[in-house]
C-alpha cells in the first residue's frame, strides 16, 4: 500500500464514521460537530483527487460559515428530544426495511465493479502552469454562465423568501433613522427660556401664596 | 462572448429576470393601497413575454449557452401557455388575496420567479439546468404557499411540502448523477446520442433511471409518491392551491419530454422506464378516483382528481411516440384550462372571511347565478369526459395512441376509473342543481373575473366543438422538437 492509498484509506475510513455520527449522534450539537469532521475529511480527499481550489472553498465556506451559522442556529433552538423520539420505535421497523432494502440493492449495482478504480482511471498529468482555480472560473462564466446565474438568481429567492417570510415590522419599535438622526441640529433639540431670575427675596413670597 | 450566442432564443426568460428585479424594486416605493400597480406591472411582464416568445418562435431548435439551452416548437407553445394561465390565474386571485392580506410585492414576485423556474425548465438542454429550473421553481412555490404565516394550516402545508419536495429532488440529483457516471455527459442530445450507440454502463444507467423516475412522479404528483398534494392543495389560501394544482403541471410535462422522451428516449431504454410508468399511471387512476369520491372537501377533491388526471398524463407519455406525447401535451393543457375554472370557481364564490372549499357550498348555485353554475357545469363534464367538452378529445387521444402502441389492458383500467370518476364530478353538478341553496349571499365578482371565467367556460366548450387545431399543435411542435 502506497502512502497516497494509506491516507485516502483512513481518510475515508473517518468520512464514514463521521458521516454516520451526524445522523446517530444524541445531542444536536455534536452532530453539527461530526458534520464539520465529514467536511473536513472530504476536503482532504479532493485534495488527494487534485482538487486543491474546492477542497479549500469546502473549508473556508462549509466549516467556515455555514457549519459555525448552523451551530449558532442549534444552540439557540430549543429542541424537545424526547418529543422528537415519540414514535421512533413504531416507525423502526417498516424504516429498516426500506432502508436495508435499498443499502442492498445499491450495493448491487455498486459492486459489480463499475465502481471500482477501472472505472475511474486517475487524472493524467497536468501541465505546468496549469490552475486549478482559473480552469474552474473560466469554466463558469463561460460554459456554464447560464446555469451559474440561475444559481444565482434561487439564492435571490431565497432572500425574498425568508424576508417575507420572516420580517415582522413591529408597531411599537423604537427604530430611529440614521439619516435624520446625523441631520438634527441643536436647534431642535434644544430650547433657550429667557425668564426672570428668581432672587432669594422671592422664594418665601412664593412659599406664602401656596 | 460567443459562449452567449445567439442570444435572442433566451429573450423571453431574459426579460422576466429583469422585470422581476424591477417589479421587486418598483414595489418598495408603493404604498399599500396603491399595490395596484405592483399587479398591473407583473401582468405586463408576463404580457411582454408572451408578445417575445410569440415574436421570435421558431421551428427548427435552435441551440445557445453552450447548448445548455433550447428554443423549439414544443417549448414555445408551452411557454406561451404557462405565461397565459399565470397571468389568469392572478386575475382569478386578486380579489381573494386583497381580502386576505396576501396582496403584497412578494406574493407577485414569487409567482413570477416560479415563472421563471418553469420557462427555464421547458427550454432545457442540460440535466443540470433541468434541476436548477426546477428548484428555482419548487422554493418559489414552498414560499408561496407558507406566505400566508400566520394560518397553521398553510405553514404545516408549506412544510410538508418542503420536506418531500426537497428528498425528492435529492433522488433526482442523484439519479442524475449517476447517468452523468455511466455516459460522462449531462447534455441531453448528447446523451440521447450516447445512449443510442449504447456505449454506455448499463446497469448504472437503469439505476439513475430509477431515481429520475421516482424524482419526476413527485413533482407530478403521482402514485406513489402523492402523498403531498391534497395537503398541500387543502392547507395553501385558495389562490396558491390555484396556482400551485394548475400551471406546474405544464412544466412537469416538459420534464418528462426533456428526460424520458428526449434524454433517455432511446428505444432499448424506453422499455425500462415504460414499466414503471405503468404502475404509477394506473395506481394513480385507481388511488386518485377511488379516494375523491370520499373527500368532502373540494380542495382535497380536486386534489385527488389530479392525481387521476396526471396518471393519464402519464399513460400518454407511456406510448413513448409522438401520438403519444402530443396526446399526454394535449391533456396537460386541457387539464390545466379545467383546473383554472374548477378553482376560480372555488376563488370566485369566496369573500372576505369565507372560503368556498366545501361542497357543500356549492349548493343550488343555480339558482344563486345560473351562469357561473353552468360554467361550472362545462368544468365538471370537462373533467369527466362526456362531449362536446374539450376533455373528452384529451382523453379520446390518450386511448388512442395507448390502443396504438398495444396497451390493451391499460386502457381498460384507464376508461373504468374515468367512470367511477364520474361520480363525484357530477355530485358538484348535482349540488347546484338540485339542492336548495344554503348560502344566499350575492356573488359580485370583478369584472375582469367575470369576463375571464366566462372565456374560460367558453374555451372548454370551443375546444371541445373543435379540438383539430389545437390538436395539430401540439402534434406538430412534438414532431419539430424530438
Amino acid at each position: 500500500m502506497t502512502f497516497q492509498a494509506f491516507i485516502f484509506y483512513s481518510f475515508s475510513a473517518i468520512l464514514l464514521f463521521a458521516a454516520v455520527a451526524v445522523i446517530t449522534a444524541r445531542n444536536p450539537v455534536h452532530a453539527a460537530l461530526f458534520l464539520v469532521l465529514a467536511f473536513f475529511t472530504s476536503a482532504g480527499i479532493w485534495i488527494q483527487l487534485q482538487a486543491e481550489f474546492l477542497a479549500i472553498a469546502l473549508v473556508l465556506v462549509y466549516v467556515g460559515a455555514v457549519m459555525v451559522l448552523f451551530l449558532f442556529v442549534v444552540m439557540m433552538l430549543d429542541i424537545n428530544l424526547a418529543r422528537l423520539r415519540a414514535g421512533f420505535w413504531n416507525y423502526l421497523p417498516a424504516g429498516a426495511v426500506v432502508a436495508v432494502l435499498l443499502v442492498f440493492e445499491m450495493g448491487f449495482i455498486v459492486s459489480r465493479g463499475y465502481f471500482g478504480l477501472e472505472g475511474s482511471p486517475a487524472p493524467g498529468p497536468l501541465p505546468s502552469g496549469y490552475s486549478n482555480t482559473k480552469e474552474l472560473g473560466r469554466l463558469l462564466y463561460t460554459d456554464y454562465v447560464y446555469p451559474f446565474e440561475i444559481a444565482a438568481v434561487i439564492l435571490l429567492v431565497a432572500i425574498v423568501a425568508a424576508i417575507a417570510l420572516t420580517l415582522r415590522r413591529r408597531k411599537n419599535s423604537k427604530y430611529i433613522d440614521p439619516a435624520t438622526q446625523i441631520n438634527v441640529r441643536r436647534q431642535d433639540r434644544v430650547r433657550v427660556v429667557s425668564m426672570p431670575s428668581e432672587t432669594s427675596d422671592d422664594a418665601p413670597a412664593v412659599r406664602k401664596e401656596a | 462572448m460567443e459562449y452567449i450566442q445567439p442570444l435572442w432564443p433566451a429573450f423571453p426568460e431574459l426579460f422576466l429576470l429583469l422585470s422581476v428585479c424591477v417589479i421587486l424594486i418598483a414595489d418598495l416605493f408603493v404604498r399599500d393601497e396603491n399595490r395596484v400597480v405592483t399587479y398591473g406591472l407583473t401582468q405586463g411582464a408576463l404580457a411582454a413575454c408572451i408578445f417575445l416568445t410569440w415574436a421570435w418562435a421558431t421551428r427548427e431548435p435552435v441551440y445557445t449557452f453552450s447548448g445548455m439551452f433550447v428554443d423549439d416548437l414544443m417549448s414555445d407553445v408551452l411557454k406561451l401557455f404557462v405565461c397565459l394561465s399565470v397571468m389568469v390565474v392572478l386575475a382569478y386571485s386578486r380579489p381573494y388575496i386583497a381580502a386576505r392580506g396576501l396582496f403584497r410585492g412578494e406574493f407577485f414576485a414569487l409567482l413570477l420567479f416560479a415563472t421563471l423556474g418553469m420557462m427555464v425548465m421547458i427550454s432545457a438542454n442540460h440535466l443540470l439546468v433541468l434541476y436548477l429550473g426546477l428548484e428555482l421553481m419548487m422554493l418559489s412555490l414552498y414560499s408561496i404557499v407558507a406566505l400566508q404565516r400566520d394560518s397553521a394550516t398553510a405553514t404545516e402545508a408549506a412544510m410538508k411540502y418542503f420536506v418531500l419536495g426537497a428528498l425528492a429532488s435529492g433522488m433526482l440529483l442523484y439519479g442524475m448523477s449517476m447517468i452523468y457516471g455511466a455516459t460522462g455527459t449531462l447534455e441531453i442530445t448528447e446523451l440521447a446520442q450516447l445512449i443510442a450507440e449504447g456505449t454506455v454502463n448499463w446497469p448504472v444507467l437503469i439505476f439513475g433511471l430509477v431515481f429520475i423516475v421516482a424524482g419526476l412522479g413527485f413533482e407530478l404528483g403521482v402514485v406513489p409518491f402523492h402523498m403531498w398534494v391534497p395537503d398541500v392543495y387543502q392547507g395553501a389560501p385558495g389562490a396558491v392551491a390555484l396556482f400551485v394544482s394548475s400551471v406546474p403541471k405544464v412544466a412537469g410535462f416538459a420534464l418528462i419530454i426533456r428526460l424520458l422522451g428526449q434524454a433517455l428516449g432511446a428505444e432499448q431504454l424506453s422499455v425500462e422506464w415504460q414499466q414503471m410508468l405503468v404502475v404509477m399511471a394506473v395506481l394513480s387512476l385507481v388511488i386518485g378516483n377511488v379516494t375523491a369520491i370520499v373527500q368532502t372537501n373540494l380542495k382535497r377533491m380536486l386534489a385527488y382528481s389530479t392525481i387521476s388526471h396526471m396518471g393519464f398524463v402519464l399513460l400518454g407519455a407511456l406510448a413513448g411516440d409522438e401520438n403519444g406525447y402530443s396526446a399526454a401535451m394535449f391533456y396537460v393543457i386541457v387539464y390545466v384550462l379545467t383546473n383554472l375554472g374548477a378553482f376560480g370557481m372555488m376563488l370566485l364564490l369566496s369573500r372576505s372571511g369565507f372560503e368556498a372549499e366545501n361542497l357543500e357550498d356549492f349548493k343550488g348555485l343555480n339558482q344563486r347565478s345560473p351562469w357561473y353554475a353552468f360554467i361550472m357545469l362545462l368544468i365538471m363534464f370537462s373533467m369527466v369526459g362526456i362531449p362536446p367538452t374539450v376533455g373528452f378529445y384529451a382523453k379520446l387521444a390518450v386511448l388512442q395512441s395507448l390502443l396504438t402502441a398495444g396497451y390493451l389492458g391499460v386502457a381498460v383500467v384507464a376508461v373504468v376509473f374515468s367512470v367511477v370518476g364520474a361520480f363525484y364530478y357530477l355530485r358538484i353538478v348535482k349540488l347546484m342543481y338540485f339542492d336548495a341553496p344554503e348560502d344566499t349571499a350575492p356573488l359580485a365578482p370583478a369584472a375582469d373575473v367575470k369576463v375571464l371565467m366566462s372565456l374560460n367556460g367558453a374555451a372548454v366548450l370551443i375546444f371541445g366543438i373543435m379540438p383539430q387545431p389545437l390538436m395539430a399543435l401540439c402534434l406538430y411542435s412534438i414532431q419539430a422538437s424530438l
